[in-house]
């Protein structure tokens, strides 16, 4: 792989991390405000009286939203916050005043950030599948005059040990190696 | 004169300024010929250092050729090429009789507020916080150097800038990481970061003679770097930090950890990560220890832990009863320059290591704030920056 299209692919491996971590993180917010404010809530989504519901998805929220921010591979968690995404928009389309303007703007947003989640998804998976872009090759920079096997303990036959930093005899190797060649 | 100048989280401007001058008789002025920005930098840049004022001159990893020097001054004269180590030393008090130069007594000239906020005070630095000082830095066309007759490092052979330049800082860091460890050659050396002090912490271990190294980090390109200089490497995003130490190691763990990380682990590595940065969010604590802590459970028994990277206030959740019940030893500290330069400088002379191997990007002066981006978001394969003024 060129330089160039290394940057190009890593940038855009940084890009979906950065897209991922933006969506845990709004996970997370929307979550947090379920769960201390439901009342709120199910009154803009037009829900109220599921106030326990909305709470109960405020945590789902919460959930996926840590994982997607915690986990090595957030491609499954934010599978989850899709699957999410559609259990919200059969809700709301259900509720009661579903067919007033604001409710259809809001299953537009709900709409519009599954789509995002998808995608995101999406891209982490291919990450996943293709494994991470070659990283820019450093191999030629050894440092050191001869293979690091060749170099192992060269510094040892001339290096004095400050006493202030030497290991206490009891916490020293078992059985004794020879500590100095 | 033109320098680099702090003025906030993440807002670093190349400023006119101006020209330094002698205060001391034991000062010196140096005209810098190479300067580089460091790990500890970005501390600065994100703005988790206390204690730094807008304006503040940035750098400490510095070398260039001395333009004038103070009446007291008979070491130096001018003209000498020197490599300016970070910390700042008087060379007389207690503790630098001793050797532990990074705890000078006498060159903080903020000593009052550093007492209030350790204890007692450290050595002055290039470059940082007012806690250390308040000395302007190295990010510049000239540095004036406190008490430049003790630790500057003349260098007289003909090796390039790229090639003792981390004498003042990175180099040593890294080496005096790895003896602090006392490596055996039965030890396993597992070495979190393999940024520029991670990457040096790997070679010397390699030299000290250590049965195998380690280096755990996320950047492809750092764990390259590390695997060409002798280390095994754990990628921490793609695999379990602590199931592959054990794993590496027979179950039983490292026998000596070193933190290269310090207090900005990445912050949705893990879930400790994640609350520390949520506590950082609100003032509850300062740093993100979640190194220290994967050390503690995973070192050895009767182990030892070494940590070159920087911490700077208070940190949360730390595991003390595995430490204390362990019986690990904690070694810690800036490190003390001048006591291994010349060492290191004979080295370098020898060829037995060649520093410059660390250098990917080199600018000029004008191009720092940018190339401070660059370096903390990791982008194009960076991981040292050379500045020429």
């Amino acid at each position: 792989m060129s330089a160039t299209a290394f940057t190009r692919t890593a940038t855009r491996h940084r890009r979906t991390r950065a897209a991922a971590r933006g969506l845990g993180w709004f996970s997370i917010g929307l979550g947090v405000a379920q769960v201390l404010m439901p009342r709120l809530v199910a009154g803009v989504t037009g829900m109220r009286g599921s106030e326990r519901f909305v709470r109960a998805c405020g945590v789902r929220e919460i959930v996926t939203g840590i994982g997607i921010l915690a986990a090595r591979r957030p491609g499954p968690w934010m599978w989850v916050r899709v699957a999410g995404d559609a259990f919200d928009f059969a809700a709301l389309g259900n509720a009661r005043n579903a067919r007033r303007p604001a409710s259809r703007a809001l299953l537009a947003g709900v709409a519009a950030v599954a789509a995002l989640d998808a995608g995101c998804a999406n891209a982490l998976d291919r990450i996943e599948r293709r494994g991470r872009p070659p990283a820019r090759d450093y191999h030629d920079r050894r440092g050191l005059p001869l293979p690091p096997v060749a170099m192992r303990g060269a510094a040892r036959k001339d290096f004095e040990m400050p006493p202030d930093m030497a290991t206490p005899a009891l916490l020293a190797p078992w059985p004794p190696v020879a500590l100095r060649p | 004169m033109k320098a680099l100048c702090w003025h906030g989280k993440k807002d670093v401007r190349c400023d006119t300024v101006p020209d330094p001058r002698i205060e001391d008789p034991r000062d010196a002025i140096v005209k810098v010929t190479s300067c580089a920005i460091c790990g500890s930098d970005l501390h600065l840049y994100d703005g988790f250092m206390m204690g730094m004022e807008s304006g503040d001159i940035l750098g400490h990893e510095f070398m260039g050729e001395v333009v004038e020097v103070g009446a007291a001054d008979h070491r130096l004269k001018v003209g000498d090429r020197v490599v300016v180590p970070f910390t700042i030393c008087c060379g007389e008090c207690e503790q630098c009789c001793r050797g532990n130069f990074s705890v000078c007594e006498r060159s903080n000239r903020n000593k009052a507020l550093a007492d209030k906020t350790f204890g007692h005070s450290t050595a002055g630095l290039f470059g940082y916080t007012h806690l250390t000082g308040g000395y302007a830095g190295g990010q510049a066309e000239y540095v004036r150097v406190p008490y430049a007759d003790v630790a500057p490092v003349k260098i007289t052979s003909g090796l390039s800038d790229d090639q003792v330049l981390f004498l003042g800082d990175i180099l040593p860091t890294g080496w005096q990481a790895a003896v602090q460890c006392d490596i055996q050659p039965t030890d396993t050396v597992a070495i979190w970061g393999a940024g520029p002090v991670g990457q040096f912490a790997v070679r010397s271990a390699v030299l000290l003679g250590a049965k195998q190294v380690i280096a755990i980090d996320r950047v492809p390109e750092r764990l390259g770097m590390a695997q060409a200089g002798g280390a095994t490497t754990i990628n921490c995003e793609d695999e379990s930090v602590v199931e592959r130490l054990n794993e590496l190691t027979g179950g039983k763990g490292p026998e000596k950890c070193i933190d290269a990380v310090g207090m900005e682990a990445h912050a949705t590595q893990s879930l400790d990560s994640l609350y520390d940065r949520a506590k950082q969010a609100i003032m509850l604590e300062t740093d993100r220890p979640h190194v220290l802590r994967e050390m503690i459970y995973v070192c050895r028994p009767a182990g030892t832990l070494s940590v070159p990277g920087v911490y700077g206030g208070l940190i949360d959740k730390l595991p003390f009863g595995a430490l204390m019940n362990k019986g690990l030893t904690l070694r810690t500290g800036q490190t003390h320059v001048n006591r291994w330069t010349s060492d290191l400088l004979r080295r370098i002379e020898e060829g037995q290591i060649d520093p410059a191997f660390v250098v990917t990007h080199v600018a000029a002066l004008e191009d720092g704030p940018e190339m401070y981006k660059t370096f903390r978001d990791k982008k194009d394969g960076c991981i040292k920056v050379v500045l020429k003024p």
